[in-house]
């Protein structure tokens, strides 16, 4: 891979620090009138998704990380891997450890398409679409006309997360769950 | 713009109620500075795009100008930030007899006529960078976290740059003016020696050296008119650009710069 100045950095760009693919979030460049300049430079680690923050002095480079950012459909589980199939019409697939996975796994509905990170062609990261819809499973009995504000139950979905719910939310009911704060948003 | 525009008015007004008169030196010329960190844009076959006008300010002196301000674009390769354009507005000015103590009294007064009023303190250098192991970023990680009006003052002698050493003889006479973690001036008790200015600037080539950047033929015209004598003066420069930002209440120059 080629490698990257510090005049080069910009957000979005891949890189390996100390070893591990990260993606540049902010550069700033920090310079003293009479002085030598620096770039504070924030980077997301995409395995783990940590935010580091590392100073180097300008023109200090880092080494390019070959990172993919992919649309995958979700296909199935077997119990140890997650399998992805590719959107190109390739139908190419690619399957995903549990680690990998992470808490998109809360989120994990059959032909949803997520967002899957590669690095040097291996999955590092999953993320789910920002909503997904998903059918309750179980509750307890929703209490007709109850509209109490604020009032929430335990709801869980297919995939087996649990969501608070308005009490009048049903077993069979679809819902729109955030998937950023796990939020339940509507009935569908 | 607007903020860019209020400024610009504000420091003509300044200077003019105090008899101090606008001068405009090249802003292409065949020499450059040899401060290792900063880089000039080279123009083939014309010479450099100038970094500030002090060389060519200074030669006014020499030839007898009275006090005397510029404010104009200055150029550095390589400088874009928050802070940071690789063009800018540069003010700087001379004060003929004065020394370094009184500019910082004039400069702390065109800053409150613009930002408004507000107590200036001070800071030595050493105050700020004890002992750290990248001094540079030290400092400039301390002036962020200033917030009001500061003049650092005391720098070391490896960073007099062209001001005068004070009787200690370890300090140098040159201030910052720090306003809410921004730089935004540097001045001098100016060093007319012109023996000394070329051992300075012979240092700066031998570091630039070790950087493996390129070594500035010194300005020999700069040289033999410090010979000829620098009438005692102080000077300083100031970023335009910045004082706007800050009077436009924000944080980067996105908000003054157009084009940018």
């Amino acid at each position: 891979m080629a490698s990257y100045s510090t005049n080069e950095f910009k957000s979005g760009l891949k890189v390996l620090l100390e070893g591990e693919p990260c993606s540049i979030l902010e550069n700033e460049f920090v310079k003293p009138g009479k002085g030598q300049a620096f770039n504070r430079v924030k980077f997301r680690n995409l395995k783990t998704g940590r935010v580091w923050e590392r100073t180097f002095k300008s023109g200090e480079s880092l080494e390019g990380a070959d990172v993919m950012e992919l649309d995958m459909e979700f296909l199935y589980e077997d119990g140890e891997f997650f399998h992805f199939m590719k959107t190109d019409g390739s139908f190419e697939q690619i399957q995903a450890t549990n680690a990998v996975v992470g808490d998109a796994k809360d989120w994990m509905k059959e032909q949803e398409v997520f967002q899957v990170t590669l690095w040097n062609e291996d999955p590092i990261a999953v993320e789910p679409p920002n909503f997904v819809e998903l059918e309750v499973t179980e509750t307890d009995p929703g209490l007709k006309g109850d509209t109490a504000q604020g009032a929430t139950k335990p709801a869980t979905v297919s995939t087996g997360a649990v969501v608070r719910v308005p009490l009048f939310v049903n077993q069979g009911d679809v819902l729109k769950i955030d998937t950023r704060t796990g939020e339940y948003v509507s009935r569908v | 713009m607007q903020v860019r525009a209020e400024v610009f008015a504000a420091v003509r007004r300044f200077f003019e109620q105090r008899g101090v008169l606008e001068v405009a030196t090249p802003v292409l010329d065949r020499h450059s500075v040899t401060d290792p960190y900063v880089d000039a844009i080279e123009v083939p076959g014309a010479g450099y795009l100038q970094t500030s006008p002090e060389y060519a300010m200074k030669r006014l002196l020499v030839s007898g100008a009275p006090d005397i301000y510029q404010m104009g674009p200055v150029f550095r390769a390589g400088e874009f930030g928050r802070l940071h354009n690789p063009e800018f507005v540069m003010l700087e000015w001379y004060r003929l007899g004065w020394d370094d103590q009184q500019l910082m009294a004039e400069v702390a007064e065109l800053v409150a006529s613009i930002l408004g009023p507000c107590e200036h303190r001070y800071v030595r250098y050493d105050a700020l960078v004890k002992d750290a192991a990248e001094p540079d970023l030290a400092y400039a990680e301390a002036c962020e976290a200033l917030s009001g009006r500061w003049f650092v003052t005391h720098f070391p002698s490896e960073q007099a740059a062209l001001a005068k050493m004070h009787p200690d003889g370890a300090t140098a006479a040159r201030f910052e003016l720090i306003v809410d973690g921004v730089e935004l001036a540097n001045g001098y008790h100016e060093l007319g020696d012109a023996a000394e200015l070329r051992r300075r600037f012979n240092t700066d080539n031998a570091e630039r050296a070790m950087l493996g950047k390129p070594i500035i033929a010194l300005d020999e015209r700069f040289i033999s008119a410090m010979e000829r004598g620098l009438p005692p003066c102080a000077g300083v420069a100031l970023g335009v650009d910045r004082l706007a930002m800050l009077k436009a209440g924000a944080s980067s120059l996105d908000a003054v710069i157009p084009f940018r």
